[in-house]
């Protein structure tokens, strides 16, 4: 039982990492990035590919390619996502829902639907004993990371300026700006810093989930409703339901087996009966 | 009543509808008869989703799961029933109906992109239960064998089929226009356009929207069971988010809230998808990604739109600015 809560956690972990993408880029952008779990898969796969073509191991995969696709991510909203930003959201959801058929698809013909071997790193191939049970020692590590960047990431948000102004131009855009602070500036970097996070995702996820074209395609919808429950455009919300989400979907599995894939949806639709802005945010937010 | 309508949609209009009828009459003998089915289904279901993105503002992303979940009622009421088509297809329509009931309600609190993700979010869950229930559904094999039976008549071969199956397409797409040129479809339309004056003007915004979204899924369902039963059999793909995808790009293709914009819409991407696997091109997505991309970022208005744009600008000296249609959310999320 300890252990399976244990499992939700680590599930948890990336439903977390990737919610808080999301957050952060609809926040700063009002867009909601289909291509999110796209990027993730790319994430693995360049996780891959760094071993097997250029024989880096899983270490530098983890600096490297959330850096790379980060540029890529940055690259891809100055080129297209800004065009269409003026407009209604919904275009840019759209857009980005090509985006994500499109790279699905390269990977699809490139690697087949089969999965790929990753090995774990051998400084995490052991168990940790947690006292009460063992376990792997590289879903810790998994569980440890991610806690880590989401509490990085929202002490930066709350108590550096870069972070005050990213809040203060999620929340009142025009305001910021007549203030006097360039808020297009930080639009890019924001953007390319959600799509590293999903890619930071995707090379955690390389070890210990199968590595295949379709990995990011389920999880992007589950996380969807991750981010409508914890509260759409909540930061902490997003973090804060994805561990949640994560937990519960576990505990749920041991004793409703049935349930394992759709007690997140079915959570969703009472959240969206008790509190249509979510548990964390704000009415305003969606009206 | 109609015939009036007709008549005061002038002449350019009876000649439109003479001429898409016609076009829906000959289909079979000009292209290959199961990829005229395919269009006429996907026509109906791009029609059924404009009626909700077009004429009430709701972008659906979940729309799958009426298509697909009839799909499922629709061959599960032909194999085990065994009951002649129309009746199964009626079964799906009134199932997707149900279906599309508790989603919309839940739905409907919220609008433009919340709206779009909150139903991708249930059309999954709908995905998940079909993976699931496979007793039912038959899991990754889906259901197969579908009869397409008929009071003893043989129509296994597609091209009478198509004609067997086109009454019910065109009675949906009927129903659409009905439905959209109705008091309750200008009602529709002003809420579109105006949420805020269409509730103080005292219309239950809320319960017209449900409305809306349960014709529109019940249409969808028409459609998803006609398809089923076309193709004998009905498969998880029907309720994955890629063809709720699909369904919204035949429409902005077409033309967003021009109704027959779809039609056009439905016909170029199953040709395009059929000539690519024809090819043997295993990578469809890469080119409808494209496709998808393209028309997001440079074709908005759609064919449908185009043409009726440009007539527009045609008719009066000065070219007005129309704006473009956009799939209007009560309140545009933050940016």
């Amino acid at each position: 039982m300890l252990q399976q809560a244990f499992n939700g956690l680590v599930g948890g972990a990336f439903y977390a990492l990737l919610a808080l993408g999301l957050a952060v880029i609809f926040g700063m952008l009002g867009v909601v990035n289909l291509a999110h779990g796209a990027f993730y898969m790319l994430g693995a796969f360049g996780a891959f590919i760094a071993l097997d073509s250029f024989g880096l191991n899983f270490w530098a995969a983890l600096a490297l390619v959330p850096l790379l696709l980060g540029v890529a991510g940055a690259v891809l909203e100055r080129l297209f996502i800004r065009r269409l930003a003026p407009l209604d959201p919904l275009y840019n959801f759209l857009f980005t829902f090509g985006v994500a058929l499109i790279l699905q698809d390269l990977m699809k013909r490139r690697y087949g639907v089969n999965s790929q071997p990753y090995p774990r790193p051998p400084e995490l191939s052991g168990t940790v004993d947690l006292g009460l049970f063992t376990y792997p020692a590289y879903q810790v590590f998994v569980l440890g990371v991610s806690a880590l960047t989401c509490g990085a990431v929202w002490l930066v948000l709350t108590r550096t300026r870069v972070g005050m102004i990213v809040r203060a131009a999620t929340e009142r855009p025009e305001l910021t700006r007549a203030l006097g602070i360039d808020v297009g500036r930080w639009v890019t970097p924001v953007f390319g810093f959600g799509i590293a996070l999903a890619a930071f995702a995707g090379v955690l996820a390389a070890p210990m989930r199968a590595v295949n074209p379709l990995m990011g395609a389920d999880l992007i919808i589950t996380v969807f409703a991750v981010v409508v429950i914890g509260g759409l455009g909540s930061v902490f919300g997003s973090v804060a339901a994805g561990f949640a989400v994560g937990l519960v979907s576990a505990l749920g599995n041991l004793y409703v087996p049935a349930l394992s894939q759709t007690l997140v949806f079915i959570l969703m639709a009472a959240v969206l009966l008790w509190r249509p802005a979510g548990l964390f945010g704000r009415e305003e937010a969606y009206r | 009543m109609i015939l009036t309508r007709l008549a005061r949609s002038g002449r350019a209009g009876v000649a439109l509808l003479a001429a898409g009828l016609f076009a829906a009459l000959v289909l079979p003998w000009l292209i290959y008869p199961p990829v005229a089915l395919d269009i006429a289904c996907w026509a109906l279901f791009a029609a059924a989703l404009d009626l909700l993105l077009g004429f009430t503002g709701l972008l659906s992303f979940g729309h799958a799961a009426f298509w697909g979940g009839s799909a499922y009622c629709t061959g599960l009421i032909a194999l085990r029933l065994g009951l002649p088509f129309p009746v199964a297809v009626l079964g799906g329509t009134a199932f997707a109906a149900l279906l599309a009931l508790p989603i919309g309600y839940l739905s409907v609190r919220l609008t433009g992109i919340y709206f779009a993700m909150v139903t991708l979010a249930f059309a999954q869950m709908v995905y998940f239960v079909a993976n699931q229930w496979r007793d039912v559904t038959g899991g990754e094999n889906g259901l197969q064998g579908i009869p397409r039976e008929l009071f003893g008549l043989d129509l296994s071969d597609p091209f009478f089929f198509y004609y067997a199956a086109l009454p019910l397409v065109l009675a949906g797409l009927f129903a659409a226009w009905r439905i959209v040129h109705s008091p309750f479809g200008r009602v529709l339309v002003s809420i579109r356009d105006n949420p805020a004056r269409a509730r103080a003007l005292g219309y239950p915004v809320e319960r017209y929207r449900l409305l809306a979204f349960v014709l529109s899924g019940a249409l969808s369902g028409t459609a998803g069971g006609v398809f089923a039963i076309g193709h004998g059999f009905a498969a998880l793909d029907g309720l994955y988010w890629t063809t709720s995808g699909q369904v919204v790009m035949m429409v902005i293709l077409g033309g967003i809230g021009t109704l027959w914009g779809g039609a056009i819409g439905a016909a170029i991407v199953v040709q395009l998808q059929d000539f690519l696997a024809t090819a043997g091109f295993d990578g469809s997505g890469i080119v409808t990604g494209t496709l998808f991309i393209v028309i997001v970022l440079l074709f908005r208005r759609g064919i449908w739109g185009t043409a009726r744009h440009l007539l527009a600008a045609r008719r009066t000296a000065a070219p007005p600015e129309t704006a473009e249609p956009k799939p209007r959310s009560r309140v545009d999320a933050p940016t």
